[in-house]
C-alpha cells in the first residue's frame, strides 16, 4: 500500500497520470472511479472570476484520511486518493480529484459519492469567491448535509445556530 | 490551562490566526465556556463569537461538540462550516 493518499497541494493534478498509478501492477481491481471537481464562472447570482481556497493544515489531512479508513470499511476499497487544491483558482481549474478503486463497479461508484459527500461537510476547507461585487465567503448548504444523511452520517456542518433567534446574516 | 487558539476563514479575517492563552475558567472548562470568555476580550471577539454565529470547533484537530472538555494544551480551533470540495 502506497503511504500517501491524501494530498492537499496548490499545483494542479493530472487526472490520467494519477488513475494509472493508483491501479499500478495489481490485477486484483476490477473498477476505479474518480470524481473531479472543478470551478464554476458563475453562481446563481453573481459571475466569479476566482475561488480562494483555505484549509487547516493537519486537521485536514486526518480528516480526509479517516473518511477513506471509513470508505475502506463499508465498500471495500482498495486504494483511494484525495486530492485537494487550495490557494487561488480560476473558472475551469480543478479543485479536488477522488479516486477509488475497487473489485466491482457499483462499489467504486458509492465510495466515490460518499468521500464526496463526507469531504464537503466535514473536511475543513474554506471557499471565497471573486465577484464583480467584491470577496465573499461561500456559505455551507444544507443540501450536502442531507447528502451525507443518505449514508446514514448524521450531518449539521450548515446549520445555523442563530437561525432561532433570527441572528442569521 | 494553557490553550493554543486558532481561528480560519472569516474568524481568521476577524481575529487573526490565533495563539497561545492562558485560561482559568470558572465553571466546566468546555468548548463553549471558552467561547463566552473569549467574546468578552474585545468587540470584535463578542461579534465574531456571538452565539447567534454559526461557529464550528476543534480540539486537536478532530471536530468536537461544544460541551467537549478541554485539557491543558489542547489546539482549539473555531471556524465556520467547511465549504470545501
Amino acid at each position: 500500500m502506497p503511504g500517501v493518499r491524501v494530498r492537499i497541494q496548490e499545483a494542479d493534478f493530472d487526472v490520467g497520470a494519477e488513475l494509472h498509478a493508483l491501479q499500478g501492477q495489481r490485477t486484483d481491481i476490477g473498477a476505479v472511479a474518480s470524481f473531479v471537481g472543478c470551478v464554476r464562472g458563475h453562481t446563481r447570482e453573481d459571475d466569479v472570476s476566482a475561488l480562494t481556497l483555505e484549509h487547516y493544515p493537519g486537521m485536514t489531512e486526518r480528516a480526509i484520511e479517516a473518511m477513506i479508513v471509513e470508505a475502506e470499511a463499508r465498500f471495500g476499497v482498495q486504494q483511494a486518493l484525495v486530492i485537494h487544491r487550495v490557494g487561488r483558482l480560476l473558472p475551469g481549474q480543478h479543485i479536488v480529484l477522488v479516486a477509488v478503486a475497487t473489485s466491482h463497479r457499483r462499489d467504486a461508484f458509492q465510495a466515490c459519492e460518499f468521500l464526496m459527500d463526507y469531504l464537503k461537510t466535514h473536511a475543513p476547507f474554506w471557499k471565497k469567491e471573486t465577484t464583480p461585487q467584491g470577496e465573499r465567503w461561500v456559505d455551507a448548504r444544507v443540501a450536502d448535509d442531507e447528502a451525507l444523511a443518505r449514508w446514514g452520517l448524521a450531518s449539521a456542518n450548515a446549520v445555523h445556530a442563530g437561525d432561532a433567534q433570527g441572528d442569521a446574516p | 490551562m494553557r490553550l493554543h487558539l486558532k481561528y480560519f476563514a472569516s474568524l481568521r479575517e476577524a481575529l487573526g490566526e490565533g495563539g497561545p492563552v492562558d485560561w482559568s475558567p470558572s465553571g466546566d472548562a468546555s468548548a463553549a465556556a471558552l467561547r463566552a470568555w473569549l467574546r468578552a476580550q474585545s468587540p470584535a471577539h463578542a461579534q465574531a463569537l456571538a452565539p447567534g454565529r454559526a461557529v464550528r470547533v476543534a480540539v486537536d484537530q478532530s471536530l468536537a461538540d461544544e460541551s467537549a472538555l478541554l485539557r491543558d494544551g489542547a489546539e482549539v480551533a473555531f471556524f465556520p462550516p467547511v465549504t470545501g470540495g
